[in-house]
């Protein structure tokens, strides 16, 4: 079959030229073959000698976005299986606190040495956690741990607002209930449960949540 | 959609008239818009006018590609080796260095790598680059096999280029005297370094002869 190509007349105003003066779509020349592309080395050896990286890095497009079925199927299997053991790690950590029970009753006050509108810093369960004791009003007593939700930032509390804020990043917690009413936290503080034994305050357990 | 396969770039020096034509059109490229990517290079400023322009070849191994420690310059399965991939060029400019033609450029101010891409948007829908649409000597030529053998009876397409002891095969072809390409189907670039033009050479007297500061008493 003859090439039609190949008879091209080279004259500036021949019809045939029209496709080089770039107004013709490609389509009118000959489809291409596969492009898979295959990197030669400049020593030109086979890719079997090669080291391993000029398959993991190779040059040409095709092959730098090919990810092979199996390739593919590994990362999703990985993927989910890391999220399961995710959740099992999420549910066995439940699981135990479960099982250590609540902390022992600590000391925080007595009635009398927090006025109303006054705000007592106290450590609860362990050394290493912060928490805050509040008296909004003649019998509200609040208690909450100190750590933010979002980061971890000591929040602070403002009893004339009604609120706790964290800092940080402008977090806000409502007083009274302890959920989160603006900034980027999405989950209430960690509640102190109190109790009292006549006019003495005790630090009773406490109380996470996620909603 | 990829280059058609039977069309190729041709650069004839020999007809290079140094307008800077190309150099323009690069720049409405929409691939690099705003960018000239051709070099237009003089040959011997002192002794010469000639020029030659200078776009990438798109080499069968693309040394560029080689050197990149970021895994940035790709070349497509025609053939077309592409700028640097934005989210991954870390501009370090070892395909500066390593480049034997000159053509990658970094560009400190954006922090990547532009180079010659063939003007991908317009060749990979089978039209001219640029540079080859605009140049009014065909020193750059955009076409087929067929066609240059038409155009140019006297000269002979050659690809291969060697630098001392490498040879480097390219997707751009550069058109030699067919006569030289008999004895030597290669561009011996190295040699040619050395060379100094002799008979061909033409002084310009008109400034050699007269020495504007040769009665000046200082």
């Amino acid at each position: 079959m003859a090439d039609e190509r190949q008879q091209l007349d080279v004259r500036i105003d021949s019809a045939a030229r029209e496709g080089l003066t770039g107004t013709t779509p490609s389509n009118i020349y000959r489809p291409l073959h596969d492009a898979e592309q295959v990197t030669t080395a400049p020593d030109g050896r086979p890719m079997e000698v090669q080291p391993a990286w000029r398959t993991d890095f190779p040059i040409d497009w095709p092959q730098d976005h090919y990810v092979e079925r199996r390739d593919f199927m590994k990362f999703m299997v990985l993927t989910s299986l890391a999220f399961t053991v995710g959740q099992l790690w999420i549910a066995a950590q439940n699981w135990f606190r479960r099982g250590r029970g609540q902390p022992q009753l600590v000391r925080l006050a007595g009635v009398n040495e927090v006025p109303v509108g006054a705000t007592r810093m106290f450590a609860y369960p362990t050394e290493q956690d912060p928490c805050v004791l509040v008296r909004s009003a003649e019998n509200g007593f609040v208690a909450y741990s100190q750590r933010c939700t979002h980061l971890s930032c000591a929040v602070l509390p403002h009893v004339e607002a009604g609120a706790l804020r964290c800092p940080c990043h402008e977090g806000i917690f409502d007083l009274a209930s302890g959920r989160p009413i603006a900034g980027p936290p999405r989950r209430p503080l960690t509640r102190v449960r109190l109790e009292w034994h006549g006019d003495q305050i005790f630090a009773a357990g406490i109380e996470e949540r996620t909603v | 959609m990829p280059k058609p396969e039977d069309l190729h770039f041709f650069i004839d020096p020999n007809r290079c008239i140094g307008c800077q034509a190309c150099v323009q059109a690069c720049t409405e490229c929409d691939t690099h818009r705003g960018v000239s990517m051709i070099h237009l290079e003089f040959v011997d400023r002192a002794q010469s006018v000639q020029t030659v322009p200078v776009v990438c070849m798109h080499c069968e191994q693309p040394t560029c590609a080689e050197v990149c420690p970021a895994d940035a310059i790709k070349r497509t399965g025609d053939g077309v080796v592409q700028s640097a991939r934005k989210p991954r060029c870390i501009a370090c400019g070892n395909c500066v260095i390593a480049c034997p033609f000159g053509v990658p450029e970094v560009y400190e101010d954006r922090q990547i790598m532009m180079k010659c891409d063939m003007c991908y948007d317009r060749t990979s829908v089978g039209k001219k680059p640029m540079c080859a649409a605009v140049c009014p000597s065909q020193a750059l030529f955009f076409g087929t096999h067929e066609e240059i053998e038409q155009l140019r009876p006297r000269s002979r397409p050659v690809n291969r280029f060697q630098f001392g002891r490498q040879t480097i095969s390219t997707r751009v072809f550069m058109l030699m005297p067919a006569t030289f390409v008999l004895q030597q189907p290669y561009v011996d670039v190295t040699a040619a370094m050395s060379e100094q033009p002799q008979e061909r050479s033409i002084p310009l007297t008109a400034v050699a002869s007269h020495d504007p500061f040769a009665e000046v008493e200082l």
